[in-house]
């Protein structure tokens, strides 16, 4: 690999941009018409103009990014996270192309995009999920028996429901038969397809997840972090590794991880996301994604590994230089993301110029920012704007160190989120690991802390 | 006439989604409250209502064209 395309924008671009540096290798950035002056835009070698400020049109053009990279001479492409990292279709244009592709095959792509299927995967190689029956349940099952083997809370969900329509809440045994006949009633009325089945109601879940490195031959983990500070389902603040999770569960969901890695002949970089019930003290699978996470920088500071260096030298020679023995885990960190929007106006998007942007600096301070003083915040893409890591020896030491890392940071010219993680560090649940990720919708009053 | 406005920023859109029927075109009736487009900003989409009743004569913008806060997005003849 002499010299890499990378097909994305803001931080993530800037960080890949660094790594790439780092192994000698020549970097090409892509930019819609806005982001031209841009961080990433200014920082790589060469840049190429893809297309307009949407970014169906720009950032999604396959087209336009795989000509990008042919006509500047670049023999391969990082898609960085979103955009077109996990879109199997431009991952086997860009091999198809000559070119390097920066993640897995494309058919792994594919298998973990598709729900059931990664379900299925998952539970042949050992990892943990959810309890529910097998399909719909059928004339003649016995719902009760079945119930208990799940477990009660259980929610009855119908076959053809979705976006949370269709799903009926089941407290215990007395309530089961009359639920489902009404559930199957009101599904065949609704959505013209009676089928219901059961599943697992984890209540006041929290977001674990498992980062694994894969060659194709050798597989590792680099650890779990804890995500379950979310937004609407957007995670805020991450941390690593995850606290307050007992040994037993967190060997499992290693070690399953792995061999879910191993299965599926798993190369580069990949991200195994469980649901973890505290009352039961056990984690389910929900989704593997198969790219780099925005929030990889925590394991990068428990760890020393630099996973997008990782990710190139895998995807150039093939092969990891790493194995099991090699990961050890020092201290905690944790990521907030900071975004541009305004927390005391339910988070109304702030685009506009930076007119001051001064980080706090010292040792354990890491920013990943796609941002500096002068640049614009454009309407079209996403609000993150940068992410600010802290690495301390242990977990109250790491809150220390980011409150007061937010503290020293100064962002003007646009809203910021930075009050809300003030308000969030803050809070006893986060102390004591007993948020989960709902938190945040179900404490209305969560700024007046802040 | 009335115009009604965009009130944010970002990029307009006639239509719920790629490849929908526009919400409304030249020629529709509108009643308020009713659904006329989308504004998307970082993401974030905001629908658009009409806050007059009558038909929809003119579009100020074409569809995915940005716009800036108080831009007419549409012009309604009322009644």
């Amino acid at each position: 690999m002499k010299k890499l395309l990378i097909a994305n924008r803001g931080e993530i671009a800037v960080r890949i941009i660094n790594s790439a540096r780092s192994l000698g290798i020549a970097t090409v950035a892509i930019a819609s018409e806005p982001d031209a002056e841009s961080l990433a835009a200014k920082l790589a070698d060469e840049l190429v103009i893809v297309g307009p400020a949407q970014a169906a049109a720009s950032y999604l053009n396959q087209e336009a990014v795989i000509k990008a990279a042919l006509d500047t001479g670049a023999d391969a492409i990082h898609p960085g996270y979103g955009f077109l990292s996990e879109n199997a279709e431009f991952a086997r244009a860009v091999v198809a192309a000559g070119l390097i592709w920066v993640g897995p095959d494309a058919n792994a792509i594919e298998l973990m995009g598709n729900k059931s299927q990664a379900r299925e995967s998952a539970k042949n190689a050992g990892v943990p999920v959810l309890p529910g029956t097998e399909g719909p349940l059928a004339e003649g099952d016995d719902a009760i028996a079945l119930a208990q083997e799940i477990g009660y809370p259980l929610v009855v969900k119908a076959s053809a429901g979705g976006g949370g329509r269709g799903i009926r809440f089941v407290e215990s045994e007395s309530e089961l038969l009359a639920t489902i006949e009404m559930a199957q009633g009101e599904a065949g009325a609704i959505f013209g397809d009676s089928a219901v089945y059961m599943e697992r109601f984890v209540q006041d879940a929290r977001h674990v997840e498992v980062q694994i490195l894969g060659d194709g031959t050798t597989f590792l983990h680099l650890g779990d972090r804890d995500c379950s500070m979310q937004r609407r389902s957007q995670k805020v603040i991450e941390e690593a590794p995850a606290p307050s999770l007992p040994d037993a569960v967190r060997e499992k969901i290693r070690s399953s991880s792995v061999e879910l890695a191993r299965a599926c002949g798993y190369s580069g970089a990949g991200t195994i996301e469980f649901l973890y019930d505290p009352v039961r003290e056990e984690a389910a699978f929900i989704e593997m994604n198969t790219r780099l996470q925005v929030e990889h920088p925590i394991t990068e500071a428990i760890t020393g590994v630099d996973l997008v260096r990782e990710q190139l030298l895998i995807a150039s020679t093939g092969k990891t230089t790493l194995t099991q023995e090699d990961i050890s885990f020092s201290g905690h960190a944790i990521e907030a993301r900071i975004s541009a929007e305004d927390p005391f106006n339910n988070f109304f998007p702030s685009p506009g110029t930076i007119t001051k942007m001064d980080w706090a600096t010292g040792p354990g301070i890491r920013v990943d920012s796609g941002f500096a003083a002068g640049s614009v915040v454009a309407p079209y893409y996403d609000s993150m704007l940068a992410k600010l890591i802290v690495h301390a020896p242990t977990r109250d030491e790491a809150i220390e160190a980011m409150n007061a890392a937010l503290d020293a940071t100064v962002i003007e010219g646009i809203k910021t989120t930075i009050p809300m993680h003030r308000a969030l560090l803050a809070r006893p649940e986060f102390a004591q690991v007993t948020h989960h990720s709902r938190f945040i919708e179900s404490t209305p009053d969560i700024l007046e802390t802040a | 006439m009335a115009d009604i406005i965009s009130p944010l920023p970002g990029i307009f859109y006639r239509s719920p989604g790629p490849g929908k029927a526009p919400f409304v075109n030249v020629g529709d009736v509108v009643t308020v409250g009713q659904a006329v487009g989308i504004v998307e900003i970082m993401k974030q989409f905001t629908e658009v209502q009409s806050d007059v009743a009558g038909t929809i004569a003119s579009f100020g913008v074409e569809d995915n064209a940005m716009v800036n806060p108080g831009d007419v997005l549409i012009t309604v003849t009322e009644g």
